[in-house]
């Protein structure tokens, strides 16, 4: 990342792409999203992409044979080049498009339980997860060893959220099956040593699955090099619409995987008595699949691609160390993670001492600063760090620092509206 | 929609200084309730004397309101005839469920009247529901437990 690239990065220009950035709430506040982690807004171009699509080109793809089907099939294909290009996958055939991030994990799960011969998971096999886990990237695995007989292990990760890598060859073995990890977490904003691990979990013969809904969002992203086996993400968290999801896996992986979901379009031929399937990446994306949506995922993907992820990563990075170090200056509150912008993403989750974070997500909403409150679907880690819930502040390509500030100000302001110091 | 009509004066009363706090013997049933959209929990206990709601005990973690709101429940309906606890939740349900557009009747409901602002807060109607679901799983499975115990005696007499 060159000085000169993050010089052009202008945040304001960017902010206008966002329409509802500029849109009042209640009592004419403006709106202060730091949300993004949950859902992050899209830009006018993702808006117009999707509604053209509606307006102009839709149909059904693969199955329509008027000009209207061809016209939705080469967009709804184009969207996956867009997308094996963005994530540097070696062929377009490795993108399986899915609803969202937790259908891929699933999909992912199901298949390697009813995988026959090495790739499937049986009794006395292992899954190693991690104890910072979405419960996206939790319960399809407790699924899976409570259907087969598997069993479920996890790193820990110690006070800074710093997963135990001493624990790596104790809990990675020959026994190990499937590795599957959070690249970022949504929570902690840990940025895991995902290559690492993968080296250890390959020399033992398991497969690594990489949660990158946090990730790919926010920084460069090759699977190529990257030592994962498969990727999850879900459209919605990089400025894309709700309803998309992507699967990544090795090619010759996803080519000895039996089927997910049966149905139309994952087939190659049908009779009443049985079915044979079609290749990947059809053969994992059973009936119509989100069609606008992976339009959609195509604009907000050429959207990123114009601003650069390498800059996108920095600005990320500039925003999140600009706010842990304001959060430093309000006494009561404590990081729940990593408190240093290194190897870190854009979520902090934080405590504010004896205020529950429902009333300062509250407060702050009465001050049009959108803050997500609660377990962040990671109720374990809250868990590992004696807390029940916490209050979390996300940032995004569009974050000012001036955002920050009005974070600060509001939590100086519930402090005093709950009568603390 | 301002603060102060979600944050009564009253709610944060309870909120700094809940009442009936702590898990007391002797209890006929025990339930644990949580809000699984924020992970809010609460360890509640009913006892009954006959027909009267005899104590109401509770353990609970979670945010002002849900807090607030079984300190409440608790002066609210410690000491009533049971059918009475049971129509005044009843009624607490409905001005919750309400939209803001009920009514609420400050003579049977006392301090929980001041939660008729909650019932604006689509966010938060599950937290000032909490310990009072709590409070009616516990009750409803305390009355059963009673009438089991007492089918079970008459069997044994006759
Ligand atoms: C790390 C992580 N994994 C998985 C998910 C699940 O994403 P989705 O709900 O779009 O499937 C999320 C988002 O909530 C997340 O942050």
């Amino acid at each position: 990342m060159s000085a000169g690239s993050r010089a052009t990065y202008d945040v304001v220009r960017v902010r206008k792409d966002f329409p509802i950035l500029s849109r009042r709430l209640a009592g004419g506040d403006q709106l202060v999203y730091l949300d993004s982690a949950n859902t992050s807004q899209k830009p006018q171009s993702v808006i117009d992409a999707v509604s053209e699509h509606y307006q102009v080109h839709n149909a059904n793809v693969a199955r329509a044979m008027h000009q209207l089907g061809t016209e939705s099939s080469q967009a709804f294909e184009e969207a996956r080049d867009k997308v094996a290009a963005f994530i540097g996958a070696p062929s377009r055939d490795e993108v399986v498009f899915t609803r969202n991030a937790t259908e891929a994990l699933n999909l992912v799960a199901n298949v390697l339980g009813l995988a026959q011969g090495d790739l499937g998971v049986r009794a006395g096999d292992q899954v190693v997860i991690t104890a910072m886990e979405h419960h996206s990237n939790i319960v399809p695995w407790q699924l899976l060893c409570q259907r087969t007989g598997a069993t479920l292990r996890w790193f820990d990760f110690d006070d800074d959220g710093r997963l135990d890598l001493s624990q790596l060859d104790e809990l990675v073995t020959e026994r190990t099956k499937v590795v599957s990890l959070t690249w970022i977490s949504n929570m902690l904003g840990t940025v895991n040593p995902v290559s690492q691990i993968a080296r250890r979990a390959h020399e033992v013969g398991a497969l690594v699955v990489v949660d990158a809904s946090q990730a790919v969002p926010q920084m460069p992203v090759d699977v190529a090099t990257l030592g994962a086996d498969f990727v999850a993400f879900t459209g919605h968290k990089m400025v894309g619409p709700t309803g998309i999801g992507v699967l990544w896996g090795r090619r010759e992986l996803l080519a000895q995987l039996p089927p997910f979901l049966g149905g139309g379009e994952m087939i190659e031929t049908v009779t009443l008595e049985r079915s044979t399937y079609a290749p990947p990446p059809a053969r994992f994306e059973a009936g119509t699949p989100p069609i606008a949506q992976a339009v959609g995922l195509g604009a907000a993907i050429d959207y990123l691609s114009e601003l650069g992820m390498a800059a996108v990563a920095a600005h990320e990075r500039e925003v999140t160390a600009y706010a842990l170090a304001r959060m430093r200056e309000v006494s009561g509150l404590r990081v729940l993670g990593p408190t240093e912008a290194v190897d870190r993403g854009g979520a902090v989750s934080f405590e504010l001492a004896g205020i529950h974070p429902h009333d300062v997500a509250q407060v702050l909403d009465s001050r049009g600063v959108a803050v997500r409150a609660g377990h962040h679907c990671a109720k374990p880690a809250h868990t590992r760090l004696g807390v029940q819930s916490s209050t979390r502040a996300s940032f995004y390509l569009y974050t000012q620092p001036e955002e920050v500030d009005a974070l600060i100000d509001g939590l100086d302001y519930t402090k005093r509206y709950f009568g603390g110091s | 929609m301002s603060l102060d009509m979600l944050y009564q004066e009253i709610i944060l009363d309870h909120y700094k200084n809940p009442h009936h706090r702590g898990l007391r013997e002797p209890y006929d049933a025990q339930v644990h309730h949580v809000n699984p959209a924020c992970g809010d929990e609460i360890t509640l206990r009913v006892h009954l004397d006959r027909d009267t709601v005899a104590d109401v005990s509770y353990d609970a973690i979670g945010c002002s309101i849900s807090q607030a709101s079984v300190s409440v429940l608790g002066d609210l309906v410690i000491g009533k005839d049971l059918d009475e606890a049971m129509a005044l939740q009843e009624e607490f349900l409905t001005l919750m469920q309400g939209h803001g557009k009920v009514q609420p009747d400050e003579d049977r409901l006392e301090d929980a009247v001041a939660f008729a602002g909650v019932a604006r807060f689509p966010g938060r109607i599950k937290c000032a529901l909490l310990g009072w679901m709590a409070w009616k799983d516990a009750t409803v499975q305390a009355v059963a437990r009673r009438a089991a115990t007492a089918s079970a005696a008459m069997e044994e007499e006759s």
